[in-house]
């Protein structure tokens, strides 16, 4: 550079000086991980043997940096680290605390069974289409929205994790996928949209967009901007992204055309980064605002997980079913969200991790029933339990999980989230998460009668049908996942109520921004 | 200023919105390509419209002699372009595909993934 500035200049007061922590740089590393497998994967885009190995190994990889990363954070607080050296909030923000690192370890750990199972279920022509680095720049797409610190990278991380699902979502080009994959196209650009006017108006308003900033600044514009609309049109946006009600019909329109495993992945990842963010922002940046709508986001979570299950009881195909019963959890979250203090935050974040784990193994036991039993249609499908006992008995677990019955993973988020409600005087709220987990437990019952325990037909062929190993074990292992966080939920909880009290209290988070001396 | 820009904006949405509640995919495509460029005007008028110089510092300054425009929206501006740009380019293949594929581009007709004529489910053994 030919033009230096003078030698006086004081550096300190634009750029952070002190050398980046070691262990620092586990807040980008996930993200630059994904991205950089997602471009080596595409490069070696052709030898499809490769492709898993890979990204299996890359995603291994992944949990274990994710599992650093919640320790690191569990130990020392929030970090926060500031691309470019400038001094928050110039530099665009990644700032990890206890929530974004716990769901980007549950999406690492989802993601890796989705690849291990994508072995057998994504046939060569998948891979050569770009399954795996797909994946790959999803889950670059999912940890970036979970540990980024600034609004605007928030859009861009969803957009990233976008445009990788609209890839995944149409390979193979059946009439079904594309038939699918136009209205959940359209229907999430137009959320994510409306998540950028919002971000507009917020910049406008705060003239920053780093989310600590913006949570100090709050306290000073609060009375005299619009912010409840703000908050409005965010909770709007995040709720069509996480597919609440009313605004959900993209959900079971397209998640049942994809491949199974591609439907296993949306189902536990994309839906939980809209409550991510709807935590993020409602709950940490502007909450009384959220106090002020907490009636609307009631009265959606438990339209949502009324319809949610209702929609799950009058489906014939089990991948739609589970799509309703996807939407049906997005309402638990919602109103834990609504709830609010330390027990409603922490029920949706314990809620969104168990959804995470059980839905993505419900869509893999639907693809291992349909290779059991020829179909998805509950009046083809029977028998199931004659054709492999251990494969049904990982399904029931899963049923009774998902609706919410002890003592598996799906209990203690209903606990905390009903014990809450009903300390806020919302009984109907509590009672319509009651009657929405009788209904799913209906439900379910009904698909493990029909599926697993009616006897097959005579012209069936009788006895043991073999699995294959790599459908088997994702399965075994994220239902050992969900049994062994219901039997020891203490480890779990105590994280998710540090987390509640970090999102509700965000000192912590403003002074790993800002520390001591450099206010905003 | 701002008031001109804010009415084009609302008139922006106002047609975006119109067309993405038509039933022909080719009106809501066109529809998104309109949305994308009234957010962007939106973002702009927020950073606040004012007539400066560039936002250039001149050689051996640390920080710029007068006034200058806001660079921070036109950056964001340029973000949500390029992504919004490749959007339109994978939505409009899409719909090329799912007009070529199914026949139709009415979204009424497009039933493919959801049959109007579905079974019942079972309802007993």
């Amino acid at each position: 550079m030919a033009a230096v500035s003078s030698p006086s200049a004081d550096l300190s007061a634009a750029l952070v000086l002190k050398p980046v922590d070691a262990l620092d740089w586990l807040v980008i590393l996930p993200v630059a991980w994904c991205i950089g497998i997602g471009a080596i994967l595409m490069m070696v885009r052709h030898r499809t043997f490769l492709q898993p190995l890979i990204a299996i190994a890359a995603l291994g990889v992944l949990v274990g940096l994710d599992a650093a990363l919640l320790w690191h954070v569990s130990q020392n607080g929030p970090v926060t680290m500031v691309m470019g050296r400038w001094l928050p909030p110039f530099g665009i923000a990644f700032t990890v605390d206890l929530t974004g690192a716990l769901f980007a370890l549950m999406a690492a750990v989802v993601a890796l069974a989705g690849a291990v199972a994508a072995v057998t279920d994504i046939n060569g022509s998948g891979r050569r289409y770009g399954f795996y680095p797909l994946l790959m720049l999803l889950m670059a797409g999912v940890s970036g929205a979970f540990l980024t610190g600034d609004v605007f990278n928030l859009y861009v991380w969803f957009e990233v994790l976008l445009i990788s699902s609209f890839g995944l979502l149409v390979l193979g080009s059946e009439r079904e996928q594309i038939d699918g994959a136009v209205k959940y196209g359209f229907l999430n650009l137009v959320a994510t949209t409306l998540f950028l006017i919002a971000t507009g108006y917020l910049y406008g308003i705060f003239g920053t967009l780093n989310m600590a900033d913006i949570a100090a600044k709050a306290v000073e514009v609060r009375g005299t901007a619009p912010l409840t609309t703000l908050i409005a049109l965010f909770v709007f946006a995040f709720a069509m992204k996480a597919a609440a009600f009313p605004v959900n019909f993209w959900l079971p329109a397209s998640y049942h055309t994809p491949r199974i495993v591609v439907s296993a992945l949306f189902a536990g990842l994309l839906t939980k980064v809209g409550i991510y963010a709807l935590i993020r922002v409602s709950v940490m940046l502007f909450p009384l605002e959220r106090q002020e709508l907490s009636l609307v986001i009631a009265l959606a979570g438990a339209l949502t997980m009324i319809t949610g299950a209702l929609g799950a009881l009058a489906q014939t195909d089990t991948r739609r079913l589970l799509g309703y019963l996807v939407i049906s959890g997005i309402g638990s979250m919602l109103a834990g969200i609504a709830v609010g203090g330390s027990g409603g935050i922490g029920g949706t974040v314990f809620y969104a991790l168990h959804s995470m784990v059980v839905m993505t193994a419900l869509y893999l036991a639907a693809g291992l029933a349909a290779r059991l039993s020829g179909g998805f249609s509950l009046s083809s499908l029977r028998g199931l339990y004659t054709r492999h006992a251990l494969f049904s008995a990982l399904s029931l677990m899963l049923f009774f999980a998902v609706a919410g019955l002890p003592p598996f993973s799906g209990f203690w988020p209903k606990v905390m989230l009903v014990k809450s409600a009903l300390d806020t005087g919302a009984w109907w709220l509590a009672g319509a998460l009651l009657l929405a987990g009788f209904l799913t437990m209906i439900a379910t019952g009904r698909l493990f009668l029909l599926a697993y325990w009616r006897p097959a037909g005579a012209a069936a062929p009788s006895g043991e049908v073999a699995l294959p190993a790599t459908l088997l074990l994702p399965l075994i292992a994220l239902t050992a996942v969900s049994v062994l966080i219901g039997l020891f939920p203490e480890m779990l909880l105590g994280l998710v109520q540090k987390a509640a009290l970090t999102l509700n209290e965000p000192s912590r988070y403003l002074h790993s921004v800002f520390p001591a001396g450099s206010a905003p | 200023m701002e008031p001109v820009f804010a009415l084009l904006t609302g008139i922006f949405l106002a047609i975006a919105i119109y067309l993405l509640m038509s039933k022909f995919i080719i009106r809501m495509l066109i529809g998104v390509a309109i949305l994308g460029n009234a957010v962007n005007l939106l973002i702009f008028t927020s950073g606040r419209i004012m007539r400066g110089v560039p936002p250039v510092i001149g050689p051996g300054l640390d920080v710029p002699a007068g006034p200058v425009a806001n660079p921070l929206p036109q950056a964001l501006i340029l973000t949500a372009i390029v992504i919004s740009f490749s959007f339109f380019a994978f939505l409009l293949v899409l719909s090329w595909r799912a007009y070529s594929t199914l026949g139709t581009d009415n979204t009424d007709e497009m039933r493919v993934a959801e049959p109007d004529d579905a079974a019942l489910p079972p309802l007993g053994y």
